[in-house]
């Protein structure tokens, strides 16, 4: 009965705080900035929150929350597992939660000192044993995010004659749309495909340093509430049209090496399918997409997943000008991960939002409907907006 | 050689580690239908049986994918160190370091065999070196006394 979810509730509020390098404030305060942001925004109180989701790995407590913010009582609660995985994950449990009456509204929330606290890239510098999910891979140097991903794209590469010029892109139109949205860290300063070509190798030869998404520090929030009561907030309803989270046979997190084929992201494409079933549209519905970008290279394996364009065929369709305002499908308008900034995928929520609202730093025209991807390599989830 | 972290265990996964200090590369098997697993786990996800036995791999494979992480640089990594995805002959995959060769002889597809190596800090892990005859193989190139290599 997925069916019964499509269009029953609404996005009303996001709110964000600054992103940094080092915020120079704990991550219970960011939550606390964020969640009151996104209040504000839809023209709603703590009073009326009844409803909190956010990511497992995140550390402010829902009851910290309650504390700071003034929440009279919740009556839902919930964590979504797999880092940036959850992402649009906490919207889809926030809407089976507002489509069933078990509240009214829920905010989800991600913040963190990823760059200036804890580094997903660099804790291993500090390990002093070995954690058991990184024990066959840790021994042997396999040590940070960018070396897990790299291992599973080289086969992709492999497969389809992929180079890393053929990441470029990806790279340059983050960035290009990053330097007109005054809210990313790097506004104002654009790449061409000449600069993705000069870094430094990270993982060498499949993913440069400007494959790999910046660190931040940050918070975002959204106020998921019944599209019935969106309607009657202060800004146009951002309505969950579709919702879904994927998860499939012999994954790991990250680290997926054991499927028969390592060519593509199945857990994306499970999303992709509920995605496309649940909502009743295809790939040539949708206006503009943000599509989770940790590491370039499985952005092109998404658009295969997800059914913009065939097995193999991305090197070919993901070029600059296909992925760039007026193009055939315009991604990550406010310059995704690499651009914008490394909110665990949350601020592709929120830009999923203006584009709604049309109220976007690189806003598109006549969009309809949105698709917004998680994180990655990883057990994944995925929405689909659209107006009310 | 300096020091590698030794890999954590649990009761799970303990016989493959306590393989790879007797110098044998262990695959855990279900002992109802055979269907051969790693890394470990309780359960066959086959036919869901519990009960299971470890054999040992011939030690020899190919190269499924391989890459050369730069940055960071952790200690005890050569700068161009490589870390590959090996499917074994029996068919399971792990992955581990590719040694005696160099990134530029280094190849997906090649055939490699195993070798155990000794680190400093008694930490014993399974290397693939290219198969006898291959680019800097085991059986061209001259047995490093300090390595304990034995196949």
């Amino acid at each position: 009965m997925t069916a019964g979810l499509s269009g029953r509730a609404a996005i009303c509020g996001i709110g964000q705080t600054e992103f940094s390098k080092e915020s120079g404030r704990t991550e219970l305060q960011l939550a606390c900035e964020c969640v009151k942001s996104a209040l504000d925004d839809a023209g709603l109180s703590p009073a009326d929150v009844d409803g909190l989701v956010t990511f497992t790995m995140d550390t402010t407590e829902e009851i910290d929350l309650v504390r700071n913010l003034g929440i009279g009582q919740l009556s839902m609660f919930s964590r979504v597992p797999y880092g940036g995985g959850a992402a649009a994950g906490t919207v889809l449990q926030a809407a089976m939660a507002v489509a069933t009456g078990v509240a009214d509204v829920v905010v989800c929330y991600r913040a963190f000192n990823e760059r200036s606290g804890m580094r997903f890239g660099g804790f291993a510098s500090t390990l002093t044993s070995m954690p058991l999910f990184l024990s066959w891979y840790g021994p042997y140097g396999l040590l940070t995010p960018a070396s897990w991903v790299a291992l599973h794209a080289r086969r992709y590469m492999e497969a389809y004659g992929v180079t890393n010029a053929d990441f470029a892109p990806i790279a340059v139109v983050d960035r290009t749309h990053a330097a007109t949205n005054p809210d990313a860290w790097f506004h104002g300063r654009p790449i061409t495909v000449e600069d993705h070509q000069a870094s430094r190798w990270i993982v060498e030869p499949v993913l440069r340093l400007l494959d790999c998404c910046q660190e931040s520090d940050g918070g975002v929030a959204v106020v998921v509430t019944s599209t019935e009561r969106a309607r009657s907030l202060r800004h146009e309803p951002a309505v969950v049209v579709a919702a879904a989270q994927g998860a499939t046979f012999d994954g790991e997190s990250m680290t997926s090496y054991y499927r028969d084929d390592l060519t593509g992201l199945p857990e994306m494409g499970v999303v992709g399918r509920r995605l496309w079933e649940m909502s009743g549209l295809g790939p040539d519905d949708i206006q503009t997409a943000f599509l989770y970008d940790h590491f370039t290279p499985f952005v092109l394996m998404q658009l295969e997943e997800l059914g913009f364009c065939g097995r193999g065929e991305a090197k070919e369709f993901a070029t600059v000008e296909n992925l760039s305002i007026g193009g055939r499908l315009p991604i990550n308008t406010n310059g995704g991960l690499l651009g914008e900034a490394y909110i665990h995928g949350m601020n592709g929520i929120t830009e999923g939002v203006r584009q709604i609202r049309g109220t976007s730093h690189n806003q598109v025209d006549a969009v309809e409907h949105v698709l917004v991807t998680s994180g990655t390599g990883v057990p994944t989830s995925g929405l689909i907006l659209g107006r009310a | 050689m300096s020091g590698r972290l030794a890999p954590s265990m649990t009761p799970d996964t303990a016989f493959f580690w306590e393989g790879v200090r007797d110098h044998r590369l262990l695959i855990q098997r279900c002992t109802e239908c055979g269907t051969l697993r790693h890394p470990p786990r309780p359960m066959c996800p086959r036919c869901t049986s519990l009960s299971w036995e470890a054999i040992e791999a011939s030690g020899r494979g190919t190269v499924l994918s391989f890459v050369m992480p730069r940055h960071p640089q952790f200690p005890g990594f050569d700068e161009r160190f490589i870390v590959a995805l090996v499917e074994l002959e029996e068919g399971t995959r792990l992955v581990s370091n590719l040694v005696g060769t160099t990134p530029e002889e280094a190849s997906i597809g090649m055939a490699v065999e195993v070798r155990f190596e000794h680190f400093d800090n008694d930490v014993v892990l399974p290397q693939f070196v290219p198969a006898g005859g291959g680019p800097g193989g085991a059986a061209g190139a001259a047995p490093d006394p300090g390595t304990g290599a034995d196949r």
